[in-house]
């Protein structure tokens, strides 16, 4: 049988779909964004920017941006009413101190127990930057990741033990990926979703690892 | 009379000697004290430790004061982006020594300099390199990284408004590392785009506390920063 990889929207969709009404969550720079436009408008999530906004809202209309309130990828955002402002102490006590219930995070792998490599590729001349990143791996009640399954060369993001420089250890509780939403526990991965077409064979010689049914 | 007022940013730094730790605050476009990193360069103190989220963009601010040739040593999360090339190039030179530590450390690092603690366990970077050869501990089934915290010779912050004794608030997210770093430091230096009488701040929001500040300095807002015109991508 042939299948579909999710479109970048969809995935957004999907891991959309998972946010429950309520829910404090933090998106991380790139992919993990796009999952703010598919939060349904029935349903109140409260966004938190690193650099101290909760209740953070849509871009603003071209010509409308403020340079004083930008997000975590340093781009103009908005306030919703509501909202709240506050220094980068507080902002990070928010993601340390288990406050945030939900982070999307983007990976360059992630191990089946749920090791997290997504600051730095390990080239001996790439000059490293983390950033918040470690911070919210470890932080957040639950880390998601949001990523294509497999790189450009075909191989498979989701590994035994990650060969990049861990972010976090044992942090990430699910993969949202083009090809299958994953679990990761003590035991290894265990399915959650594929896209149709896709049989379980296929996804576990892709991945390369067991996966539970 | 308590005045915390500098008259002009020459002054306002006047105090900062070769070999200081400078915290800089601002995080991307916000909160950056752009007139004070330029009077840090006129003032000519050299061999800095610069305490910062990025190490510089472009070729002004804080960038032009590490191509100037100032800076020893920068603390930062994230040196490396697309406009990152003085940073770069010093780093590659071997002319730049660079501490990474994950933001939320940092922070954290500098506000615990500033509260007198004398080092905290934290669960952010454990089993990573960035704790490597650092002291760990489990504490109720979880592990920790020992970190130690980070103190400041002057902080340069930029705020909205301030008055006479040093009282500041801050303008949405350039308020960032701003708090912190004033407690932190010896000494604490502030732009404001206002200088309001003793008493016009409401006390319920007044952000940073007079205790903390050494000196203010006005800067008038240029009509294309935030919150003049709104500026253009």
């Amino acid at each position: 049988m042939s299948y579909q990889k999710r479109s970048k929207d969809q995935l957004a969709a999907r891991v959309a779909q998972d946010i429950p009404e309520g829910a404090v969550v933090n998106l991380g720079i790139g992919q993990p964004t796009l999952v703010a436009n598919h939060i349904p408008s029935s349903r109140e999530v409260l966004l938190h920017s690193e650099n101290g906004l909760l209740g953070m809202g849509p871009a603003p209309a071209p010509g409308e941006e403020d340079y004083d309130l930008i997000n975590a990828g340093k781009q103009p955002v908005t306030l919703l009413p509501g909202g709240s402002f506050f220094h980068h102490t507080d902002s990070f006590a928010m993601m340390r101190g288990g406050h945030l219930d939900i982070c999307v995070l983007g990976a360059f792998q992630v191990s089946a127990t749920g090791d997290l490599a997504n600051w730095h590729t390990g080239e001996k001349d790439a000059i490293s930057a983390v950033g918040g990143a470690m911070d919210l791996a470890v932080g957040a009640k639950q880390t998601w990741v949001m990523m294509d399954l497999l790189t450009k060369q075909g191989q498979s993001k989701i590994v035994q033990a990650c060969t990049y420089p861990l972010t976090g250890i044992a942090c990430v509780k699910r993969i949202y990926s083009d090809l299958a939403t994953l679990e990761c526990t003590p035991r290894g991965l265990k399915l959650i979703d594929k896209v149709d077409g896709l049989d379980h064979a296929e996804l576990e010689k892709l991945v390369g690892l067991p996966i539970a049914k | 009379m308590i005045d915390k007022i500098a008259a002009s940013v020459a002054d306002a730094l006047a105090k900062v000697k070769d070999g200081a730790t400078v915290m800089i605050g601002g995080f991307g476009t916000a909160g950056i004290p752009n007139e004070l990193i330029e009077g840090l360069i006129v003032q000519g103190a050299k061999d800095l430790t610069v305490v910062n989220n990025n190490a510089g963009n472009g070729e002004t601010g804080l960038a032009a004061l590490l191509k100037a040739g100032r800076v020893r040593k920068i603390i930062c999360s994230f040196p490396r982006q697309a406009d990152s090339q003085v940073f770069d190039a010093l780093y590659r030179a071997g002319k730049l020594e660079l501490e990474l530590v994950p933001q939320g450390n940092l922070s954290e690092r500098i506000r615990a300099a500033g509260a007198g603690i004398g080092a905290f366990f934290t669960p952010t970077g454990y089993g990573t390199e960035l704790a490597k050869g650092k002291e760990t501990r489990e504490i109720n089934g979880k592990q920790y990284v020992l970190e130690y915290p980070i103190f400041g010779d002057v902080a340069l912050i930029k705020a909205e408004r301030g008055d006479r004794w040093g009282n500041l608030t801050y303008r949405m997210t350039a308020r960032n590392f701003g708090p912190s770093m004033a407690m932190a430091c010896k000494q604490t230096i502030a732009s404001v785009h206002e200088i309001v009488e003793l008493g016009q701040l409401d006390p319920e929001a007044i952000v940073t506390p007079a205790i903390f500040v050494s000196k203010i300095v006005k800067i008038d807002r240029q009509a294309t920063q935030a919150g003049g015109f709104k500026k253009a991508a």
